[in-house]
């Protein structure tokens, strides 16, 4: 549960095709293979699509309206850190706000930017199901509670230093 | 040597956040540095927010609790004897005991924070299971009578009769059908799916099983949100664990029964908890609503009949065949029986999940159960039942938690989120979030709110900056009830909820300063 998201420079067409496999023969399974897709590479390389279609038996738009509907799904590698402000109201009752403005300060990132020197990229989240210690940050698959500036600050620095936050 | 002593530290997200992973870890460094013999057991939470972690010890006199436990209290623990639950002011006393958990009526989070999540034998010592037993004794109409006699009532927020929705599935012909659990809880201020995932993932396992048994489904489908990871890694456990032990698969617990269930996840989308927009993300599409009729329960998943409820809903019936359709309809009031999970988030200073019958106040369970605002500031306005739910202002709180008492005052209870504003808010930017949410997640199938919410932004913006005020009020009471009247389901028909909260009792806010 404390998995970083994997790291993203190692797109492989075959690995992904592979992949792609897997979850034809599943009922649904484009959005399946998407989330698997993604899992593993850390977004969808848009030189899949045409795979996908075919894989599916859909038009190459109907692969790109759904990557494109869901929010999860990322169309360039992200850093090696991901980190996710909540936004919702449980933790906009708890100066979310102003964590988030901290957070774009200190990072120098608009949310969905990646520095990549840094491996680091900010994004905002609706709702990790952690309202009653708001505010609250992912990074990876590991979740923060009651999350400050100072110890907002504490966590970055410990991607920064690639150490497990 | 002395036995190793019991040590209870939650593995659930919420504890974890707060360091419960960290405080095992001390444990089980400074019991090794005393030669002090432990066992640690990863139990989930039992829900009080507030005092995670919450490390439970096990002695000759019950489970006595301590939190919130940090890392760097555990010497000072272990110097109080906390294994032999020894004294110190982190020190709860008995676990049950603890007044903010003994006053809660626990039928569907009875196990929560009591048994390892992962043991299906700790599940059945602690009642499991004696639910499905009793069901599959019984013919499916039987079982669908006992669900609509207890008056269960859909816990994913519309509370749609459960037992009438069952009987549609089971009444309606057809070679496949499917029981579908939502657990794409989305609404801020819930926690309730996730933590009883989480803690109890069996519980919802059997009341699939059930429900499978009443209408004659032998798949279910479990659609989880992505934002839930160990929700995630915790049922897929469960659920191979449940095939192991014959609880799962061709021939469920020798019944000659067949039911299997697999997990699928969405992708970040608060829509896909709209139950046929997530039927369209099941069927690995973009998560656009459908228009009803046809009911999903004459032709949803694959074209199939199929059950969909909440988590909450199929958790809360393995008691219900257990203990009897009365049991559970006995707590309650007027039309909403038995318990519901309320989640105290946000500003709140006793937060976490307070499972009671319906009926207790809004205020009592704020002010008193919740202890009031986290930052000991003025209490402000609540915000129940998520993003689509009304702000009720402080001086309002006086108000049943019933379906329809929320109803009458202009509000829902949704999926029972409660979350706490203090002075601080400022109520226009609260109003204008809720256009600003529906904008960002609204699947664009339908015009009012596909536009709509884009409108309201820019409405609400020029009324703050102080544009002509009067002209703006009256565009964005007419968009509203556009939105409301026209839109295609709850997204966009329910986001003028809280915009008109917000008119009604904070108009001021909505005023240029």
């Amino acid at each position: 549960m404390t998995r970083q998201s994997p790291s993203k420079t190692d797109f492989d067409p075959a690995v992904a095709r592979s992949i792609i496999a897997e979850h034809v023969a599943e009922p649904g399974g484009l959005l399946a293979a998407l989330n698997a897709l993604q899992a593993r590479f850390g977004y969808v390389d848009g030189e899949l699509i045409a795979p996908l279609a075919d894989a599916f038996n859909l038009s190459r738009a109907e692969v790109h309206g759904v990557i494109s509907f869901y929010h999860d799904f990322r169309d360039r590698p992200p850093g090696r850190h991901v980190v996710r402000i909540c936004q919702a109201e449980a933790c906009q009752a708890m100066g979310s706000r102003g964590l988030t403005a901290h957070a774009k300060e200190v990072l120098g990132l608009d949310f969905g930017e990646t520095n990549a020197g840094e491996g680091l990229t900010l994004e905002p989240v609706y709702c990790l199901g952690n309202c009653a210690a708001a505010p609250a940050v992912m990074i990876g698959e590991t979740v923060h509670g009651r999350v400050d500036a100072t110890r907002l600050d504490m966590l970055v620095a410990a991607c920064r230093k690639g150490v497990r936050a | 040597m002395s036995t190793a002593v019991r040590v209870f530290i939650p593995r659930e997200t919420t504890a974890l956040s707060l360091g419960a992973d960290e405080v095992a870890g001390a444990i089980m460094r400074e019991a090794e540095a005393r030669g002090s013999a432990v066992d640690i057991v990863r139990n989930g939470s039992r829900g009080a927010a507030w005092l995670e972690p919450l490390v439970e010890v096990e002695t000759p006199d019950g489970r006595i609790a301590y939190g919130p436990v940090t890392t760097g209290e555990v010497p000072a623990l272990f110097d109080a004897g906390f294994l032999a639950g020894g004294a110190h002011a982190l020190r709860q006393g008995a676990a049950d005991a603890i007044p903010w958990l003994a006053g809660q009526t626990r039928l569907t989070f009875a196990r929560a924070g009591v048994t390892d999540p992962l043991s299906l034998a700790d599940y059945e010592a602690h009642g499991g299971l004696a639910g499905l037993r009793t069901a599959l004794e019984m013919a499916p109409a039987a079982i669908v009578a006992a669900v609509t006699e207890s008056g269960l009532r859909g816990r994913g927020g519309a509370a749609f009769p459960t037992g009438i929705k069952w009987k549609t599935v089971l009444e309606t012909e057809a070679a496949r059908k499917y029981v579908v659990c939502n657990a794409d809880e989305g609404d801020s201020g819930t926690f309730a799916d996730r933590m009883l995932i989480e803690c109890d993932p069996w519980l919802l396992i059997e009341g699939m099983v059930i429900a499978g048994l009443a209408v004659g489904a032998e798949e279910g489908v479990v659609f989880l949100r992505s934002e839930y990871p160990l929700a995630r890694m915790i049922f897929t456990e469960a659920l191979g664990r449940a095939r192991e032990a014959g609880l799962l698969g061709a021939d469920v617990l020798g019944s000659g029964r067949a039911f299997d269930i697999r997990l699928c996840l969405g992708a970040g989308a608060y829509i896909c908890g709209e139950e046929t927009s997530m039927l369209e993300s099941l069927e690995g599409k973009r998560g656009e609503v459908r228009a009803k009729p046809p009911l999903p329960a004459v032709s949803g998943l694959f074209g199939c009949p199929s059950v969909i409820n909440n988590v909450l809903t199929l958790a809360a019936v393995p008691f219900i065949l257990a203990e009897g359709a009365e049991a559970y309809r006995d707590h309650g009031s007027g039309r909403s029986r038995g318990t519901t999970a309320f989640q105290l988030a946000g500003n709140i200073r006793r937060g976490g999940l307070y499972e009671a019958p319906f009926g207790l106040s809004l205020r009592t369970l704020v002010e008193e159960i919740g202890g009031g605002t986290a930052s000991g500031r003025p209490l402000k306005a609540v915000q129940v039942g998520g993003p689509l739910g009304a702000y009720i202002p402080a001086a309002k709180l006086d108000i049943p938690l019933d379906y329809e008492a929320f109803a009458e005052a202009g509000a829902m209870l949704g999926h029972g989120g409660i979350v706490v504003f203090d002075d601080s808010a400022d109520m226009g930017a609260q109003a204008r979030y809720a256009m600003e949410f529906c904008a960002h997640e609204s699947c664009g199938k339908c015009t009012p709110c596909r536009i709509g919410a884009v409108r309201g932004m820019e409405v609400l913006d020029r009324l703050r900056a102080g544009a002509e005020p009067e002209k703006n009020w009256r565009l964005l009471e007419d968009l509203l009830e556009v939105m409301e009247e026209g839109s295609l389901c709850a997204m966009g028909g329910l986001t003028p909820q809280p915009v008109k909260s917000v008119m009604t009792h904070f108009a001021g806010e909505l005023r240029a300063k």
